[in-house]
């Protein structure tokens, strides 16, 4: 298992560096000044030639992204063009809004989407069985920014059962203005891991072990949980990796639609003003929690299933 | 007389189908001795799964037991609750599976697998762990104490099926049913198994209902025999008798195709002509009159009985009657 | 399960093409035609879907927005498609060293977050259609790379290759007979079901204005000047959106039903 591991975050390390000298690529072959790129037309005269001296533009190509690495990994970021204040402060204080998001919708998807799977596997056929396939496959096709649009619409605006705008104060005011964003990312999600869910559970129902396990009088709960969902949910704690990703995406048109702030907004509104150090930033910092999201799933399949952490050895 | 370790008699299982009733058992009766090794001989098709899904009553949910009774060591299986049968598999009877690539849990160790199916003994789990140890090394695997712990896809698929033994005979059964254990295995993982198989039962002592299409592996383990077509048991007998001189045309034709009894070389293998009926739609006489080289008037108007015939056999065959009757 | 749910997609799809097509004839006003004293009318004989904030006609900009999802997402496709298989192709053919590199390019950028994605290119070329379509093909292009990757390292060793390559067979004829044909009928279905995820893609930039420019009337910027005013009215929202949930729905339900007719034991709903 811990060979397994550090192979793993070994990759996900090469995976972030490639990140930002790709950032940094990106910065330095732009045509015209690469500071007024990184600072954006707005900057004032002495943070452009702080930062000419500090990034040593003079220096060969490869020193500049020697010093882009280590000003990286020491947290500096550089600084908002308009308040000066460290990107990294900034993106940190509004991280958490967007984290509670994403979580959100996680867990609506994971409560709601888990039940929904086992069920439907339970009673094939079923009505249940078969609207849970068609919304399945219809909730996650339609683009979650419509999805939040229509329920702030008929949630907020018409019916007045939640608020439409910001995250709240104090913690329960705080999950109320979270209800709305997080169901509106996490619906696609419920049906697409039910269906999964279930997928799995019936293929894994059928094999060879689990029936083994039953003609040795194996009691039913433990040759479900066991025998069959041990490795049912494998598939679907892929899924979840993979999720995170495209919920990032869609965490930005929650807060844009819902006013909430986090990073998406963040980053949205940085675009619109030309405040570069910050859009840099933020790639920055979502790449890495991304590659570690996708790393914990990584290694929470590979604690569960035996055969990955071996696969990989050999 | 002790009673039998199993007692099949007049079993008739049918599934219901899209098709139709299916009836896939018909009037089978078989029994095991205590201690006894007993073979069931037979193509695909012939029943074979289905008799062990309903000795286990693991069945699919869309068959019915129509009739009959299934008694372990004098316990009526059918008047059972699920609860206390469920008590009862892994521990009075237990069984060995065709495939030991897929037969165990990939993501458990054999440790914890073989300590699982422990849950109805008392004990801790270093006593548990003890026994599962000390059952490993008697199917001969080497190094139990640490291969425990591995997974199953660290072993090769005979020493699989040695695990797969271990585990069927950890808790000394009535009764081990063997799915054709070693028709996934090439011949001298096959022999070895065998082997084992009668080394360990000669130290247990339990009974095996030994299912395979192998002949020779079927005359080398077993006391008796029973051979089974689409869904009946036509002969039955001691191993010896049967094998030497069938009485049931469908047993001399399976022993005259067996590659390994051919007197001269020839380009063709033989065969038998002809396919298995069609079980939802059964003809009126005897289920193998079509083909048959030996049918007669008698054959096509009812299904035979099943005849005794002398020193303990029996023949589902007109012609075994025809021996009988005076 | 599916074929219903296929015939409804297909039934979309149709209408949603259609629609394109004859949008002159369909759309009875123009898309772009100002008339601010109508602004926020609800639906009517008029105007069918009502009109939006400078009083533009909103069915007739939907209409002619279906000629923009549609050319864009099948154009991006296919230009993903022919960066993506050529790329393959190389990963499979090429050096090792070649091939590692570009697995884990691929693999990097497959579950990339799109909107961070798009956010940075943008950052690059500014908001426009080139935007879009960079970005559709970074998203889409490495399923179809490691699809031909796979296909030709499948094909490269083997024995029937070997055999014809010392006959003389060269690279483009081992690539044209027996790479091509193998992978075009799996990627095309893979294609197909990313159509909806093209045309999500097209409409969020949109919706986040980063996409084509107005007054083109894409559905997203549809949607995006309909929230700026949805306490005035909701008629430019509903307008917005249902044409993207029709399209989307329509190409996933038609993906889906492909798929299942080609591959029967992948079907889930069984």
């Amino acid at each position: 298992m811990l060979t397994y591991a550090a192979k793993r975050l070994g990759l996900a390390v090469a995976v972030v560096a490639v990140v930002i000298a790709v950032l940094f690529l990106m910065i330095y072959i732009i045509p015209g000044d690469p500071l007024s790129v990184a600072l954006g037309p707005r900057a004032n005269p002495a943070l452009v030639e702080a930062l000419r001296q500090r990034m040593g533009l003079d220096q060969p190509f490869y020193i500049q992204l020697l010093r882009f690495y280590s000003s990286v990994l020491t947290g500096n970021l550089g600084n908002d063009v308009l308040s000066e204040e460290p990107v990294l402060n900034i993106i940190l204080t509004l991280l958490p809004y967007t984290l509670a998001l994403i979580f959100g919708a996680m867990s609506w998807s994971i409560l709601i989407g888990i039940p929904l799977g086992c069920l439907s596997a339970m009673y094939p056929g079923s009505l249940l069985d078969r609207i849970t396939a068609v919304l399945s496959v219809s909730v996650i096709a339609v683009p979650a920014f419509v999805i939040a649009v229509y329920a702030l619409l008929v949630f907020s605006i018409w019916l007045r059962w939640f608020p439409a705008i910001g995250a709240g104060n104090g913690f329960l005011d705080q999950v109320y203005h979270l209800v709305l964003p997080s169901l509106a990312l996490g619906l696609g999600w419920v049906g697409y891991i039910a269906r999964m869910l279930r997928a799995s559970i019936l293929e894994v129902q059928g094999e060879n072990h689990v029936r083994t396990a039953r003609a040795f009088g194996l009691s039913e709960n433990k040759v479900i949980f066991d025998y069959v969902l041990r490795i049912a949910v494998l598939p679907t704690l892929t899924v979840l990796g993979i999720g995170i990703g495209q919920l990032l995406s869609s965490a930005v048109f929650a807060e844009i639609v819902f006013a909430r702030p986090g990073i998406g907004k963040l980053v949205y509104d940085a675009i619109l003003t030309r405040n570069y150090p910050i859009v840099s930033g933020t790639v920055l910092v979502t790449t890495f929690f991304f590659v570690l999201v996708n790393v914990v799933a990584d290694l929470m399949i590979a604690w569960l299933d035996p055969r990955v952490r071996h696969g990989l050895q050999r | 007389m002790a009673a039998p370790a199993l007692l099949v008699e007049h079993l008739d299982l049918a599934y219901r189908t899209e098709g139709g009733r299916l009836h896939a058992l018909r009037d089978v009766s078989l029994e095991v001795a205590p201690g006894e090794i007993v073979g069931i001989v037979g193509e695909s098709g012939c029943g074979k799964s289905s008799l062990i899904q309903a000795i286990l009553r693991l069945m699919p949910t869309n068959a019915r037991i129509e009739r009959g009774r299934i008694a372990l060591a004098g316990t009526d299986l059918l008047q059972l609750d699920p609860e206390a049968m469920r008590k009862l598999r892994g521990d009075r009877i237990s069984v060995v599976f065709q495939d030991p690539m897929t037969a165990l849990n990939p993501v458990l160790s054999i440790g914890r697998q073989m300590m699982d199916i422990q849950y109805r003994r008392s004990g801790g789990q270093a006593a548990k762990r003890a026994r599962a140890v000390e059952m490993l090394r008697r199917v001969r695997l080497p190094d139990p104490e640490r291969r425990l712990n591995q997974f199953p896809h660290e072993f090769s698929g005979g020493m699989r099926q040695r695990i797969a033994i271990a585990m069927a005979l950890m808790a000394e059964p009535a009764l081990l049913i063997a799915d054709e254990p070693t028709t996934a295995l090439d011949a001298t993982l096959e022999l070895a198994t065998i082997e084992l198989l009668k080394t360990l039962q000669r130290e247990i002592g339990c009974a095996i209902l030994f299912v395979s299409h192998h002949l020779g592996v079927i005359a080398e383990l077993c006391d008796r025999v029973n051979v089974m077509y689409a869904g009946e048991v036509v002969e039955t007998g001691d191993i010896r008798s049967v094998f030497h001189n069938p009485r049931h045309p469908y047993t001399q034709r399976l022993l005259a195709c067996d590659p390994a009894r051919m007197a001269e070389r020839s380009r063709r293998l033989p065969t038998i002509p002809g396919d298995l009926p069609d079980l939802v739609n059964l003809p009126t006489g005897c289920v193998f009159a079509d083909r048959c080289p030996a049918v007669f008037e008698p054959c096509r108007q009812a299904p035979p009985d099943f005849y005794p015939l002398a020193g303990d056999r029996a023949a589902r065959c007109y012609l075994a009657r025809e021996e009988v009757a005076p | 399960m599916s074929e219903p749910l296929g015939a409804v997609g297909l039934v979309l799809v149709v209408a949603v093409v259609l629609v394109a097509i004859f949008a002159g004839v369909v759309a009875r006003h123009s898309p772009i035609a100002l008339a601010p004293i109508d602004r926020f009318q609800a639906p009517s004989e008029a105007h069918l879907m009502g009109t939006d904030n400078l009083g533009r006609d909103l069915f007739a900009r939907v209409v002619y927005g279906s000629r923009i999802a549609l050319s864009i997402s099948l154009g991006a496709t296919l230009l993903s498609l022919l960066l993506g298989v050529t790329t393959g192709l190389i990963a499979g053919y090429g050096p090792r060293w070649l091939d590692n590199a570009l697995l884990l390019v691929f693999d990097a950028l497959k579950s990339f977050p799109t909107v961070m994605l798009a956010l940075a290119l943008v950052t690059l070329v500014g908001p426009s259609l080139q935007a879009v379509i960079l970005v559709v093909i970074i998203s889409a292009a490495p399923s179809y790379a490691r699809m031909a990757r796979t296909q030709t390292l499948s094909v490269r060793h083997a024995e029937f290759v070997l055999a014809e390559r010392s006959l003389g067979a060269g690279s483009g004829r081992i690539i044209a007979t027996h790479i091509l044909p193998n992978i075009i009928g799996p990627i095309l279905i893979v294609a197909s079901m990313d159509i909806p995820v093209v045309v999500a893609i097209e409409a969020g930039m949109s919706f986040l204005g980063l996409g084509v420019r107005p007054p083109t009337p894409s559905w997203g910027s549809i949607l995006n000047d309909g929230f700026s005013y949805i306490r005035e009215s909701p008629w430019p929202v509903i307008a917005g959106g249902l044409p993207i949930i029709i399209t989307t729905l329509g190409f996933t339900f038609l993906g889906e039903a492909l798929r299942d007719t080609f591959d029967p034991k992948r079907s889930g709903s069984r």
